[in-house]
């Protein structure tokens, strides 16, 4: 029971502090799921980001499910899931009921622009943790420069990326892990 | 009644077929504003802008805005649960095969050559909300560039690798962020 109680906490966190969606997630996933509670590793972080990838929904409420499937089965996946949408649904009501142009009000568009520029900083310093522990080898640099390329200078979409490595991998495969 | 059955089948579809996330789930929200009067495209407009700033994925904040402006707290209940659903059911199959071929070197050979690939689309997904917070229209790439903004960058990543300060919450910085956005009128 405590471990569900912890894990929708955990999401809950997640889910209220992530402004700009998607993989802006990164840096509270790290620390609630793999520093703090150790639910997962960095390496699965980024599993579950490249099935999410292909798969419908929402990158968040995907990763939600698969840590919480990890940590405690069908029950966690569902329990996760509520926590990391909960936040948006209480604030966007709450937005919707009180303040019909709450995006006009000058000072709350100062302070997004304020927090826009710290979820910058802060998605810099997790993806130079990442690059870190899992761009190791040349074809590992060469790999993560075409995806970057490929998404957004071409502006085509994660999707073949993902599915290419996957082609890739069954191809390459062998001679890498003996390489 | 049924029409509110109506919206949770539409964001339900949208919940299944809307692949990649995030903003993934705008041509069918535009589609469903063309199809049903719950909302003019105007509204729209405003939702994806509050969806971009609040805080949770955007697809969730958009479907509970839609369904509570058109069908109060029920509705925006409803409609996020409708949303998430197809996602839920599918990710659980995944997770369990996961489970049971984790091991099979195909499978961890696969996710080898993925991950160096999702590192990249994370930095590019970095450098698109960066273009949004540190640069604004003009028409020379010098002049576009935000100079407030990009040196309160710096400073807030700086703070980030300072030692006494490496540890704390995320939710401190974000909170720097919008004291320092208001108190400089960015």
């Amino acid at each position: 029971m405590k471990v569900l109680f912890d894990l929708f906490r955990a999401f809950f966190t997640i889910g209220a502090l992530t402004f700009g969606g998607g993989y802006a997630m990164l840096p509270m996933l790290e620390r609630e799921i793999v520093n703090k509670h150790k639910w997962a590793t960095s390496e699965e972080l980024l599993n579950y980001f490249a099935i999410g990838q292909c798969t419908p929904g929402i990158i968040a409420v995907n990763t939600a499910t698969f840590v919480g499937y990890k940590v405690k089965g069908v029950i966690g996946g569902i329990v996760a899931t509520l926590g990391v949408v909960t936040p948006s649904m209480v604030i966007i009501t709450i937005i919707a009921l009180v303040l019909e142009n709450f995006m006009d009000i000058v000072w709350v568009q100062n302070a997004f622009a304020g927090i826009r520029v710290a979820v910058c900083a802060l998605i810099t310093v997790s993806v130079v943790k990442l690059f870190k522990s899992n761009v190791k080898q040349h074809w590992h640099i060469a790999l993560a420069i075409i995806a970057f390329v490929v998404v957004a200078l071409l502006k085509l979409s994660p999707v073949y990326v993902v599915v290419a490595c996957a082609v890739l991998s069954f191809i390459f495969g062998k001679k890498v892990q003996k390489a | 009644m049924s029409e509110l059955l109506t919206m949770c089948i539409e964001f339900f579809k949208t919940g299944l077929f809307a692949v990649g996330g995030g903003l993934a789930t705008l041509p069918f929200l535009t589609q469903m504003q063309e199809k049903y009067n719950w909302f003019t495209a105007e509204e729209l407009g405003n939702m994806i802008a509050v969806g971009e700033s609040t805080p949770g994925p955007i697809g969730v904040n958009m479907a509970t805005y839609v369904g509570f402006s058109s069908f109060g707290i029920l509705g925006g209940v409803l409609a996020t649960l409708s949303l998430v659903l197809p996602s839920l059911i599918i990710i659980l199959f995944v997770a369990k095969a996961m489970n049971a071929y984790q091991n099979n070197p195909l499978v961890q050979n696969m996710f080898s050559f993925m991950r160096p690939a999702v590192a990249g689309l994370i930095a590019a997904a970095g450098f698109s909300v960066m273009k949004i917070a540190l640069l604004h229209q003009a028409d020379t790439f010098l002049a576009s560039i935000n100079w407030i903004a990009l040196i309160l960058y710096a400073i807030l990543v700086a703070l980030m690798y300072w030692k006494p300060m490496k540890k704390l919450h995320p939710i401190v910085f974000i909170a720097m962020g919008a004291v320092a956005g208001i108190l400089l009128k960015m």
